[in-house]
């Protein structure tokens, strides 16, 4: 396994979320969708805020491309992203696979060989699973992921 | 029920210190409060509601009243970083007008690297069920209005030039002001030339953080009217939420566009109307997109309304911050709002410096911004008079 590009994380995952850190793992971007709202939910959770109901979440696969909403170049890190900079945070607006639906504005980076300065609003992007393995003293090695995404 | 003209702010008192070496947060906040008091004409013994948010220490209102002895019959911890002071006041007026109280003690306090202690500090967003979607991207503080700041050059052609006016006026007030954290005057040049933190902003693009507080005194109208002290009638209020919205975030508006019309419904003015505001500035952007969202200009023209010294007080089309700010004077605890709503009163008394005071400043306005500009936040709006 290659090094991540950016730092990742420890992540809790709640019998709310589980699924999409379990498509994750499995090399897809799963999100809750709300049928009767014709939306997805974002953050995962499970219950729609739109319609208050959980009844008629399921999990659909997406394509894992989009564009970028909004970005900054941070220069440098801090905490546990003191050794990172300059790396880009974004807002991807996800393509949604569904006809007359509007994927969701997600938190995130924007990593790959391409230079920073190519990153630009309405640039295209697809999803890169940034992954790495930690040695955990309790549970041995521990795959973590985190979605990001790279300039087309 | 409209809180028009139903509480007064009859005292009103800032730190004079921005390094404040040897106390504790608890103390500073009972200093504050013994300031404001004394301001008003009225003792620890008086305060009948007392509001504090995320700065103050232990279990927030509980703790900070047996600190300073007091026995509230009122009390309110609202946590909307630092717009929460401004809520706070609405909700002083709010206790006042239905008789819960008579004598709100509002207070603020920080010390660097204090925040995060309290009732509502970082530990509390461990849980958050945002926090491994939003969290794990190193999106400091600054990174997430640097997004907005890019948006919304991107949507409407605003400028880095323009945002550095922001700054540069926050600059030219603070240089009037013996207490403010910086004083010396930038340009347009200086803020463009600072280094970049997260493009497009600049290190002179963003507040100052420094050791300080602040108190308010809301009292109710028989009280304001036996005090020798001139008291400021709350004329309007309006508190907004914005948030992530199930992933439609737009990053060009703020939750001023709720609070504002709120505020200036309940006062019966429009934004022409405003003499003097104090705007919360916590990186320039929040000035400009708070500006817009509260009607002093058309969505997508702040980038114009604040060129060619607009801002500057005395003779600026909207004198704002003449204190300096948060981007010059003070910001203790990350948190501004208080002193927005102290610059407000001392400019509605006349009270201001000579050098920044606006002339027959009759109507204020003050604004707060909490949270993140980029993911969720509390806006509260406070429109205030020279008189009823
Ligand atoms: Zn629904």
């Amino acid at each position: 396994m290659t090094a991540p590009f950016l730092p990742l994380a420890d992540v809790e995952t709640t019998v709310e979320n589980r699924p999409f850190w379990d498509a994750l793992r499995n090399g897809r971007l799963d999100l809750p969708y709300c049928a009767p709202c014709s939306a997805f939910v974002w953050y995962p959770r499970a219950i729609c805020p739109a319609c208050h109901s959980g009844n008629d979440i399921m999990w659909r696969t997406l394509p894992g491309t989009g564009r970028v909403y909004s970005y900054s170049v941070v220069a440098k890190g801090s905490g546990r992203w003191k050794e990172s900079g300059p790396y880009v945070v974004a807002y991807v607006q996800l393509d949604s696979g569904l006809v007359g639906v509007d994927g969701p504005r997600v938190l995130t980076n924007i990593v790959g060989d391409q230079p920073q300065q190519e990153v630009k609003v309405d640039a295209a992007v697809r999803m890169i699973i940034d992954s790495d393995v930690k040695n955990d003293a309790k549970l041995g090695d521990v795959v973590r992921n985190l979605l990001r995404f790279t300039l087309v | 029920m409209s809180l028009r003209g139903r509480a007064f702010i009859a005292g009103a008192f800032e730190h004079p210190l921005r390094t404040i070496p040897d106390k504790t947060v608890a103390q500073v906040h009972a200093e504050v409060a013994g300031g404001a008091l004394a301001d008003a004409g009225l003792t620890f013994a008086d305060v009948d509601g007392y509001f504090c948010a995320g700065d103050a220490p232990g279990f927030g209102p509980l703790s900070m009243a047996e600190y300073m002895g007091i026995s509230p019959t009122h009390i309110d911890s609202t946590e909307t970083g630092g717009s929460s002071y401004i809520v706070h006041v609405q909700h002083a007026a709010e206790a006042i007008a239905a008789g819960h109280c008579k004598v709100a003690l509002i207070t603020l306090a920080g010390l660097p690297r204090s925040s995060g202690a309290g009732i509502a500090g970082a530990g509390r967003f461990g849980n958050s069920p945002e926090v491994h979607f939003e969290n794990h991207f190193g999106m400091s503080i600054v990174a997430g209005y640097a997004m907005a700041a890019r948006r919304h050059m991107h949507e409407f052609g605003t400028t880095s030039e323009q945002l550095a006016e922001i700054k540069v006026a926050a600059s030219t007030h603070a240089q009037h002001n013996p207490n403010a954290f910086l004083r010396d005057v930038v340009t347009i040049e200086e803020v463009l030339a600072s280094r970049m933190v997260a493009d497009p902003l600049h290190r002179l693009a963003g507040c100052v953080v420094p050791a300080g507080g602040g108190a308010l005194v809301v009292v109710a109208p028989e009280i304001a009217k036996s005090l020798q002290r001139h008291c400021i009638p709350v004329l309007g209020t309006g508190t907004g939420v914005k948030h992530v919205d199930n992933g439609r975030i737009d990053l060009t508006h703020t939750a001023a566009v709720q609070s504002g019309p709120r505020a200036f419904a309940e006062a019966g003015v429009s934004p022409a109307d405003i003499d003097y505001a104090s705007i919360y500035d916590s990186f320039t952007i929040t000035v400009l997109v708070a500006l817009e969202d509260l009607g002093f200009c058309a969505k997508g023209e702040g980038g114009r309304f604040v060129a060619d010294g607009a801002l500057q007080a005395p003779f600026g089309r909207l004198p704002f911050n003449t204190d300096g700010g948060g981007l010059c004077n003070n910001h203790p605890s990350n948190r501004g709002g208080i002193t927005q709503v102290i610059e407000a009163v001392r400019q509605l008394r006349g009270e201001a410096h000579s050098a920044v005071q606006v002339p027959d400043c009759e109507i204020a306005l003050a604004h707060g911004t909490g949270g993140n500009l980029a993911t969720r936040m509390g806006s509260s709006t406070l429109i205030l008079g020279r008189s009823l």
